[in-house]
């Protein structure tokens, strides 16, 4: 596997107008890996991956992406990637054996070696005798596979999937699931996935790089950033002054942090088993009527929540056009 | 399945050159004619009608002042000829692939532009070509005849469908401009100019005043003459000298409006 990273952004930019949708991203990809790329709606993920697969050119910073420059060799790295954008991006009036053959085709792929391709993806596909029906008669989750069919018709070296199961029920997007780590796995794929899904990020991905508002506000394993909260977290959802509560917890042993959010505390704590008595005393001396208290294990959620301030689900309200 | 079938280490993706970039796109386009009859009915409708409706209501008045023998059935088939080819295109279908995402798929893989509009256009110049066939043989069925025999039809044919091809760049240039339905549908009023301030009804030393003027300055009667001197004429090396003129002057137009649209549309700006 070759030593430099498969993706390397430096102080990557890319603003419309007034608005930076990504702002001086620094991050690298290293090969074999599943990459998640998580942030909110409009935090600047889909921007990143049109920048990096080529889409558009970024207006400061570089790209590099298997050892080409995004904005000086476009081509030699359109040759080496595969992209499924985030709507599945289909011509509805061909049929799915049409599409997968033209997009062979476009690949310089020879007339036998595209039907051969098509023949190897049509497991994967998995929709059956439809593949020779029109596009526009098939199921989200179809036009999802073969979205991802088409990303690979070519053997790429590096797959983009941006938020490749919004939209999916829970049965599509577990099979979209199986079938990333089986890239990844048996054939050493790496792959760049964006996601605004916690669970998506923490099941897939090895690294996870997290986005807000255009700039990456940390990045590690699922494992480390969820250990950077501490190793437990109590949850007090409470009624009354939340500030009053908060400061109650001011010094209680073994209480790391706490962060506010609307009617809730949410405590990091090394041992939550032996937090959660002091904790709960604390509250119920201040001003606040404890209305649920919690103890469980950081979520990425968590990690968003100490990092921004807001948690993922509602963060994407002040949207960044992509 | 196992994902290994996937895998063929054999086959890698390399840049496929221009000329079958252009086989491919354009055979796409044409795959997709029969799907999309809407596009294509009123396209075959519309100069039958015209040719039959002209015929019927000026051929007793125009022939009574032309010199005998004129044939106004002759006269009005190259503008049946026009009105078949002239704004056919598949600019709603590169709108559709705009709006859908799907123009963006095929610029992520390394397919040369120009072949993305200019696959279109091949497709058109099938498809205009095939609308022709039904006019040309309806005159035939009504007593139209060529001087210029065999070899001559094949010409208008020809000379027609590059017509075609050449007022599609306005089409495309909006479509790729604005990416927008509704314009690509307006641009249809671009046919009316060239298609009627023309020697459409009458020949050009009956037109007075402002319309002379005008259909001086039109292409298309430049055109119209070329193919009627493949019918009444033969082989009049000037008049289809002209016409092959004024299509190539609309043609450096057109085209030069639909391929600075292009290099917007794919600027990765």
């Amino acid at each position: 596997m070759p030593d430099e990273p498969a993706v390397v952004c430096r102080r990557l930019e890319r603003r419309y107008g007034d608005t930076q949708a990504v702002a001086g991203v620094d991050l690298e990809v290293r090969h074999g890996e599943i990459y998640g790329f998580l942030g909110p709606n409009g935090a600047g993920k889909s921007t990143l991956v049109k920048v990096l697969c080529t889409l558009i050119a970024p207006t400061g910073g570089q790209a590099v992406v298997l050892g080409h420059d995004v904005h000086d060799e476009p081509e030699a790295v359109r040759l080496r990637i595969g992209v499924a954008l985030q709507e599945a991006a289909l011509d509805l009036k061909q049929t799915g054996a049409e599409l997968l053959q033209l997009q062979g085709r476009l690949y310089g792929l020879s007339k036998a070696d595209a039907r051969r391709r098509l023949e190897d993806v049509r497991d994967l596909i998995d929709i059956g005798p439809a593949l020779e029906q029109p596009i526009g008669t098939y199921s989200g989750g179809m036009k999802r596979r073969l979205d991802l069919a088409a990303a690979l018709v070519h053997n790429p070296d590096l797959l983009f999937l941006d938020e490749p199961t919004t939209g999916l029920d829970p049965v599509s997007r577990m099979a979209v699931w199986d079938e990333v780590r089986r890239l990844n796995e048996e054939l050493e794929m790496t792959i760049f996935l964006t996601t605004q899904y916690l669970e998506e990020a923490d099941e897939l991905a090895d690294r996870v790089g997290i986005i807000d508002r255009g700039r990456l506000v940390a990045e590690g394993t699922p494992a480390e950033l969820k250990r950077s909260v501490g190793a437990d977290v109590i949850v007090a959802r409470v009624d009354g002054d939340v500030s009053a509560a908060a400061a109650a917890l001011d010094g209680v042993d073994g209480v790391d942090g706490v962060e506010v959010h609307g009617d809730e505390l949410t405590i990091s704590a090394d041992d939550g088993s032996a937090t959660l008595s002091p904790v709960a005393v604390a509250l119920n001396g201040g001003a606040v009527t404890v209305r649920e208290l919690t103890l469980r294990t950081p979520t990425l959620d968590d990690v968003f929540l100490q990092l921004t301030g807001g948690h993922m689900a509602e963060a994407g309200a002040d949207e960044v056009p992509a | 399945m196992t994902v290994a079938s996937v895998a063929d280490p054999t086959i890698r993706a390399r840049r496929a050159g221009f000329g079958s970039d252009l086989l491919a796109i354009a055979g796409r386009a044409v795959r997709s004619i029969p799907r999309e009859p809407e596009s294509v009915i009123p396209a075959l409708v519309v100069p039958l009608f015209f040719f039959v409706v002209n015929i019927g209501s000026l051929q007793d008045i125009t022939e009574s002042f032309e010199t005998p023998g004129f044939s106004f059935k002759a006269f009005q088939l190259p503008v049946a000829i026009i009105f078949a080819v002239t704004g056919v295109s598949r600019a709603s279908t590169l709108v559709t692939d705009i709006q859908d995402g799907y123009f963006d798929r095929l610029t992520i893989t390394p397919v040369s532009r120009k072949a993305l509009l200019l696959g279109l256009m091949v497709a058109d110049f099938v498809l205009v070509v095939a609308l022709s066939i039904p006019v040309v043989v309806l005159g035939y069925l009504v007593g139209v005849r060529f001087e210029s025999g065999l070899p001559g039809v094949v010409v208008f044919v020809l000379l027609a469908g590059c017509w075609g091809v050449v007022f599609t760049g306005f089409p495309y240039a909006i479509a790729l401009k604005t990416g927008n339905p509704g314009a690509v549908n307006a641009s249809f009023i671009l046919f009316f100019p060239f298609a009627f301030l023309t020697t459409s009804f009458v020949p050009q030393e009956a037109l007075t005043g402002w319309l002379s003027t005008i259909a001086d300055w039109n292409p298309v009667t430049y055109l119209l003459a070329g193919l009627r001197s493949l019918i009444f004429v033969g082989w009049d090396g000037r008049a289809l000298l002209e016409a092959v003129g004024a299509v190539a002057l609309v043609g450096v137009v057109s085209q030069t409006l639909a391929l600075a649209a292009l290099r917007g549309r794919v600027a990765r700006r």
